[in-house]
């Protein structure tokens, strides 16, 4: 029989307002093995692991149930102050009684009845608690971060500073991210490029990272401290130890009527390409869906221009495996294409264009060389209307319920910058309210209405249409209380940001969780913003989120500091609770393995001894260092013989049957 | 085909026309039309927007009729086509006006809105097919530009309605074409005539309609079709600055069709 201390927290009031504690705690004192219990305000606090640790001392205790919030909160707390007394932490058990009791009951007495059987099932449960003692395992010195936009560079130049090897997997031909494709950054109006490319060379020059362009993750195995990732490199036709990046290929490739995706498709490239002059690695791609060469066999110009011989029709696909402590997830955003959105007329206006479009045609390095020309016919907008808001913060199907963040900002942006390249612009901008929290940006929002004279309508737009040669745009003016009809010259729709669709196959590879609009979870929305809830995997820029590029950077160096700190340490220790084979009753069916999701269980011949058989046979094996203590083998096993350390079937049983005696 | 008909008040009155033509197409193109025995007004387009249920009654018992009959229900006029669709959805998706309406009708059989509403356009599109009405047409408009004018009722609420995309309809562009005719395509196509507020505040209406016939004039029309007598009321009545004939699209099908007799002039109602 274990000798059991029982301690009910109040947690201030969240859980004593809805649940009698001091009845909950006496219950307690009548179940077997119970031998002493209590109650106090903050059991996590220092003075209430005093009473812990007193009580484990003063009563030698064997088993403790602490009945508190969830174990997700401060169960490594508890463990870690029971230990600190001599008890083993896995005697230590968690009776949630606050997610699942107080937080979500209002009846006193209903909740109070709820938290006293779920403290009899701890109970239960920790008279046939183990000793479990934690195996230890190697972290891999090597870090992964996915995606080379700013958030993926600031990444794993934080963590290569601190010395630790780190590679960057970029699915595009160049690192950069959409950042690379702005004109200037709010709110300092600094130029992108300058700011970022910088940045580019450096992360490329590091000597502790590796950068795997034009490649993409497609198998991530193991566990935290020990991740096992395959690489796939897709082939560029370009031999990168030969090639010098100048670029002649590019100007004699014949299929020149390519849409240059870095110009959002306002001009061509060819079949063979450098995305941007600015490019890293500064190498060209050939397209192979462009290439006559590649399609057809016939061409060759390029590799006959190629001096120094690095075009390569023949490279292949290549996989790369490399095995990784921590992964950070910097995959980054998309802007939607409004084409679902008739209102606006994107689909049949040319004159309708989305921000990051407008963004290339403001840029000094984009199609127009910086000259502002409206994409129908080339002529200078004079009157601009800018929509805000367009597919964010709706309540439809084909709308995202989020604040896209960055819009109301980079939309003053665009009307001053224009502005300053041409005052006599008349700009109008329809918004449903100006989100400008962060630091100088409500004072650049204001800069736009008061000294540029942006008129800024609050109302939305109910229909854009072509009359005229003019772009109509019909809206309320919900200050004015009137509908009113802006003839423009060109309209630019601020639509919604989404996380990158590739994202979602990433978040399944790596068991991370993530919400409705896929964007990946953190651990805790306040206390642990940067971790996701899966062991080893961190989050970087706005695949967490829709933010600028100041926090988008911060969140970048908080993720790396979450690395470095992983890396810092030689040895992890490993979750005891871990699945076991119990060999004399296994008959070797493998149904276990087929469930495994981490391929933990593998099987041997061996000479099975009881007092009734005597044979040598099949059986199941676990690895202890890869088990991650899911379960599924253990309902899975027909016999039985699968057992699951510190969650047994007897302790589950034992904890239903207190349930419901 | 049979479907369970519902003309609707102002298809006796004011909107003979839109009736007419509409059962007399159906007959030519093998459609058995069977008109719903003792039907009463669907309310207008005021019981949608008011809590109360009673203006919905004669909806819910026009619903439950087609249910016996079993056949799908048509409609014909866009006000009572976005009436009864409305009502149907709520009586799915509101348990307590479905609570309430069947306890005041007694019914036979509670009604849980099994009956599918069909607007003749959809069936025109669905049961017959625009490629074989194309086979049927006898007198096609060729070379004629013909604008349709959806208004609002047949298009919103979109998610109720499931007509066509609000925002940019084809529906009836693509029976213009099946007529031989070639649709115009002009922004104003599916904004508001004014409807009811003709009563309130002529000047508006007005204002509305006339911005709907420009925007048509401008995209080079020669007529404007419509499903809805009260945009048809509207578009004549109202938008007096601009000659442009309405017709109901009834009209024209029966027309195309050959089922025109002489003698029925191309007037306005």
């Amino acid at each position: 029989m274990q000798r059991i201390g029982v301690f009910v927290c109040w947690c201030g009031s969240n859980i004593a307002a809805t649940v009698d504690v001091k009845a909950v705690a006496e219950a307690a004192k009548g179940q077997p093995g119970v031998v002493f219990a209590t109650d106090y305000q903050y059991m996590c606090s220092e003075s209430g692991q005093t009473i812990l640790k007193d009580a484990i001392k003063e009563y030698g205790l064997t088993g403790v149930v602490i009945c508190s919030c969830s174990p997700r909160m401060h169960e490594a707390t508890f463990r870690k102050a029971a230990e600190s007394a001599g008890l083993n932490p896995y005697m230590v058990e968690i009776a949630n009684i606050r997610e699942q009791c107080s937080w979500i009951h209002k009846d006193m007495e209903v909740a109070t009845e709820k938290a006293i059987i779920l403290a009899k099932a701890a109970i239960a449960k920790v008279q046939l608690n183990k000793p479990l003692v934690a195996g230890e395992s190697e972290v891999v010195k090597r870090a992964l971060v996915i995606g080379g936009g700013i958030a993926g560079i600031q990444t794993a130049l934080d963590i290569a500073e601190a010395g630790y090897k780190v590679d960057i997997v970029e699915k595009q031909p160049t690192i950069g991210g959409k950042m690379a494709q702005l004109d200037k950054t709010f709110p300092t109006l600094d130029c992108a490029a300058c700011i970022l490319t910088p940045k580019m060379v450096d992360v490329a020059a590091h000597e502790n990272v590796t950068i795997y362009s034009y490649s993409e993750v497609v198998d991530v195995k193991g566990f935290v401290g020990n991740f096992t990732v395959q690489i796939k490199k897709k082939p560029r036709y370009i031999n990168e130890n030969l090639c010098t990046g100048c670029g002649a290929c590019t100007e004699k490739c014949p299929m020149k009527k390519q849409p240059n995706e870095f110009n959002m498709g306002f001009d061509k490239r060819g079949a063979i390409y450098i995305p941007f002059a600015q490019a890293v690695p500064k190498l060209p791609v050939i397209d192979a869906d462009a290439c006559l060469m590649l399609k057809n066999g016939k061409c060759g110009l390029c590799s006959k221009i190629c001096e120094a011989h690095a075009i390569d029709y023949t490279q292949k696909e290549e996989i790369i495996e490399e095995r990784y402590g921590a992964i950070v997830v910097a995959t980054g955003f998309n802007q939607i294409k409004p084409t679902q959105f008739e209102e606006y007329a994107y689909n049949t206006c040319p004159d309708v264009v989305t921000s990051l479009e407008y963004e290339r045609l403001m840029n000094a390095a984009g199609p127009t060389k910086g000259h502002l020309q409206r994409p129908s016919d080339g002529q200078r907008p004079k009157t601009i209307v800018f929509i805000q808001c367009v597919g964010s913060r709706g309540d439809s199907c084909r709308e995202k319920s989020y604040c896209s963040k960055i819009c109301c900002m980079y939309t003053a942006k665009h009307a001053m910058l224009t502005k300053d390249h041409y005052p006599d612009t008349d700009i109008h901008v329809f918004y449903i309210d100006i989100r400008t929290p962060g630091k100088n940006f409500d004072e650049f929002y204001r800069r736009a209405v008061e000294q540029y004279g942006v008129d800024y309508i609050k109302g939305m737009v109910g229909k854009v249409y072509e009359e005229n040669g003019k772009v109509m745009v019909q809206g309320s003016d919900l200050i004015d209380n009137k509908q009113i009809t802006i003839a423009a010259d060109m309209v630019v729709l601020a639509s919604a940001v989404e996380p990158d669709p590739s994202a979602r196959s990433l978040g399944t590879m790596l068991t991370a969780s993530m919400d409705t609009n896929d964007f990946f979870t953190e651990a805790h929305a306040k206390l642990r913003p940067v971790e996701s809830p899966t062991a080893g995997v961190f989050l970087s820029g706005m695949c967490q989120g829709p933010k600028d590029i100041p926090e988008t950077v911060s969140q970048a160096g908080a993720a790396a500091v979450k690395v470095i700190g992983l890396l810092a340490k030689d040895k992890l220790k490993n979750n005891p609770c871990v699945a076991a084979c119990n060999q004399s009753v296994c008959n070797g069916c493998s149904q276990c393995a087929n469930v495994c999701p981490y391929g933990a269980i593998t099987y041997v011949e061996k000479e099975i001894r009881t007092p009734e058989v005597r044979e040598v046979r099949r059986v199941a094996e676990v690895n202890e260092a890869v088990c991650q203590g899911c379960g599924a083998c253990t309902v899975t096993c027909p016999s039985s013989a699968m057992d699951l350390k510190g969650f047994t079937n007897r302790q589950i049983m034992a904890e239903v049957d207190a349930i419901c005696r | 085909m049979t479907y369970s008909y519902y003309p609707g008040c102002t298809l006796r009155t004011k909107a003979k026309k839109l009736d007419t033509y509409a059962r007399r197409s159906a007959e030519a193109l093998g459609i058995n039309l069977e008109e719903i025995e003792q039907w009463q007004c669907c309310g207008g387009v005021y019981p949608s927007v008011s809590d109360e249920i009673a203006t919905r009654l004669s909806s819910v018992r026009t619903l439950a009729q087609a249910k016996k009959a079993g056949n799908e229900l048509l409609t014909v006029c866009s006000a009572c086509h976005n009436v009864l669709k409305r009502t149907n959805a709520d009586i799915i998706s509101d348990a307590d006006f479905n609570f309430r309406a069947n306890n005041y009708l007694e019914l036979d059989e509670r009604y849980n809105g099994e009956t599918k509403v069909v607007h003749y356009i959809e069936m025109l599109r669905d049961a017959v097919g625009f490629d074989e009405l194309k086979k049927k047409v006898v007198n096609p408009f060729k070379g004629k530009k013909i604008a349709a004018y959806y208004g609002c009722l047949l298009l919103r609420p979109g998610n109720v309605m499931q007509f066509d995309d609000p925002e940019n309809p084809s529906i009836m562009e693509d029976l213009i074409r099946a007529l031989g005719g070639e649709p115009v395509i002009y922004p104003f196509r599916n904004e508001c005539c004014g409807g009811y507020i003709t009563l309130e505040d002529k000047s508006l209406a007005q204002k509305r309609s006339n911005k709907v016939l420009a925007s048509a004039q401008e995209k080079g029309a020669d007529m404007v079709i419509t499903a809805c007598p009260l945009c048809m009321y509207n578009l004549v009545k109202n938008g007096t600055e601009h000659d442009l004939p309405v017709y109901y699209f009834t009209e024209l099908l029966a027309d195309a069709l050959g089922v025109k007799q002489e003698g029925e002039g191309q007037d306005n109602e």
